[in-house]
């Protein structure tokens, strides 16, 4: 008998698997689509359901990714084609979830119950929102505009803050709503610094004449070639760093803000005229994860993010048999690490369910 | 003395082995929010009267911790305890009651 089932498992490739088992995989985001990828060549039924009506989360509306600057829709496609087995269903979210047996019966917004052996939550992060920080102004000053609107004026390219004056000098403020206490989020965002030399760099390119100006607390420049990107936003496009936390925005008479900071390098504040002021918004934890989560009967960490088995060896198990996690449902992630992480929960589902 | 025709200046090296960081306790003892400060410099940058006195909250508490007494005294006197700093500061520290603090202090120090 065992001489058979090895002859059969070597003559046949990968072990067979039981094909009834479903997953059910809460988010449509890189790490919810790369999870259902891998799922299925594992030979799992995978479901993926997103809120939102498309899939790809907040890359879908990003325009290149550091620090290649690869095209973000090109990331989005090839997950997307990857996951053709799967049933994707847009525009749902969970009514109720019971744990039934060794699953969970799930009661979907279109109306249908589901019994899955798995889930897996990609739930990924809310952008802080950065009217929030008064000081710098967001929604009150048309010069002030997020991260998030450059990269879809990247994309579209017809935002009246941006096409509707002259642009000569552009600075970015990173850390809004990161490592911020009084903000309710003392967690760095991770990507923020990153993202503004490569958002910097191109602002530079759209606009060669205009000078561009970084405020930081701390440049955390720890990826792959991500120092190299910041050399060359010195070397190659002279874009000037100061060591300070922006304190205040104001506007001017002649229509264009003023900044003010300290260069704590230099011991003295300073003040600056910018036609465009970027604010670098962090990630924070989804306001909406809470209910889901006391449905699910996972906890939250004590950064208000989905809280892990363990936050070195087991990141993408909750504390409860059959919910894992995946991307940044967990905390600030980049798209590389939520891509890792999705396809390790995959194997610990695998392996979760080989055991059951 | 023999005229050399130069002179010797004072070093300029903070010998973190021998200064004397008493002040700086007994502020963390009075205002412990002061450990958290990561020197952004919000405070300065709003600062009512930083650009004329040389006022900020960050380097009286590094200058507390580097012994440098007589430079945190001057920059105290020019605070007019408007508030803004406390404002601004992301660690949310209590600037406030911190630079009471660091003036009674400097008070008691006789200084």
């Amino acid at each position: 008998m065992a001489k058979k089932l090895r002859k059969k498992y070597i003559s046949s490739g990968p072990m067979p698997v039981p094909k009834w088992e479903n997953v059910l995989v809460v988010g449509a985001g890189i790490a919810g689509l790369e999870a259902a990828s891998q799922l299925l060549s594992l030979g799992y039924k995978v479901t993926l359901i997103d809120k939102a009506s498309y899939a790809g989360g907040h890359v879908a509306s990003w325009h290149k990714l550091f620090p290649d600057r690869t095209d973000a829709s090109s990331v989005i496609t090839g997950l997307l084609s990857s996951i053709a087995g799967a049933t994707l269903l847009l525009s749902t979210e969970i009514l109720s979830v019971h744990r039934l047996g060794e699953g969970f019966a799930v009661v979907l917004s279109g109306g249908e119950t589901l019994y899955f052996k798995a889930i897996l939550l990609a739930t990924g992060f809310s952008l802080f929102p950065a009217e929030k920080k008064e000081e710098y102004g967001y929604g009150v000053y048309n010069q002030v505009i997020t991260n998030s609107d450059l990269e879809q004026w990247f994309n579209e390219g017809n935002d009246p803050r941006i096409n509707d004056r002259k642009i000569s000098s552009v600075g970015f403020v990173h850390c809004v709503g990161s490592r911020d206490i009084k903000a309710g989020n003392p967690q760095c965002s991770k990507v923020c610094c990153i993202t503004a030399v490569k958002q910097a760099i191109e602002i530079k390119q759209h606009f060669p004449d205009a000078e561009v100006w970084c405020f930081y607390m701390d440049l955390r420049l720890f990826g792959k070639k991500y120092e190299d990107f910041y050399i060359s936003a010195q070397k190659d496009y002279g874009i000037h760093f100061i060591r300070g936390r922006v304190s205040e925005v104001s506007e001017a008479i002649d229509g264009e803000v003023i900044v003010k900071a300290e260069d704590t390098l230099n011991g003295r504040p300073v003040k600056i005229k910018l036609s465009l002021l970027v604010l670098m918004a962090g990630i924070i934890s989804r306001n909406d994860i809470q209910p889901l989560a006391e449905d699910l009967s996972v906890m939250m960490d004590s950064d208000g993010f989905l809280l892990s088995r363990d936050n070195i060896t087991g990141i993408t198990r909750s504390q409860r048999p059959g919910i894992f996690y995946a991307g940044t449902c967990t905390g600030p992630k980049t798209i590389p690490e939520s891509l890792a992480e999705a396809r390790s929960a995959a194997i610990d589902i695998h392996n979760y369910l080989r055991g059951l | 003395m023999i005229p050399f025709g130069f002179s010797l200046s004072p070093s300029s090296v903070t010998d973190l082995d021998k200064v004397d960081t008493r002040r700086y306790r007994e502020l963390l003892r009075l205002e412990p929010g002061a450990a958290t400060c990561i020197g952004c410099g919000s405070c300065s940058a709003t600062c009512t009267s930083s650009a004329w006195t040389g006022m900020s909250v960050r380097k009286v508490i590094l200058g507390l911790q580097r012994g440098r007494d007589v430079e945190v005294d001057a920059m105290l006197r020019g605070c007019m305890l408007c508030g803004k700093c406390t404002m601004v500061c992301p660690r949310g520290i209590n600037t406030r009651n911190l630079i009471l603090a660091a003036m009674r202090i400097s008070k008691e120090d006789g200084k």
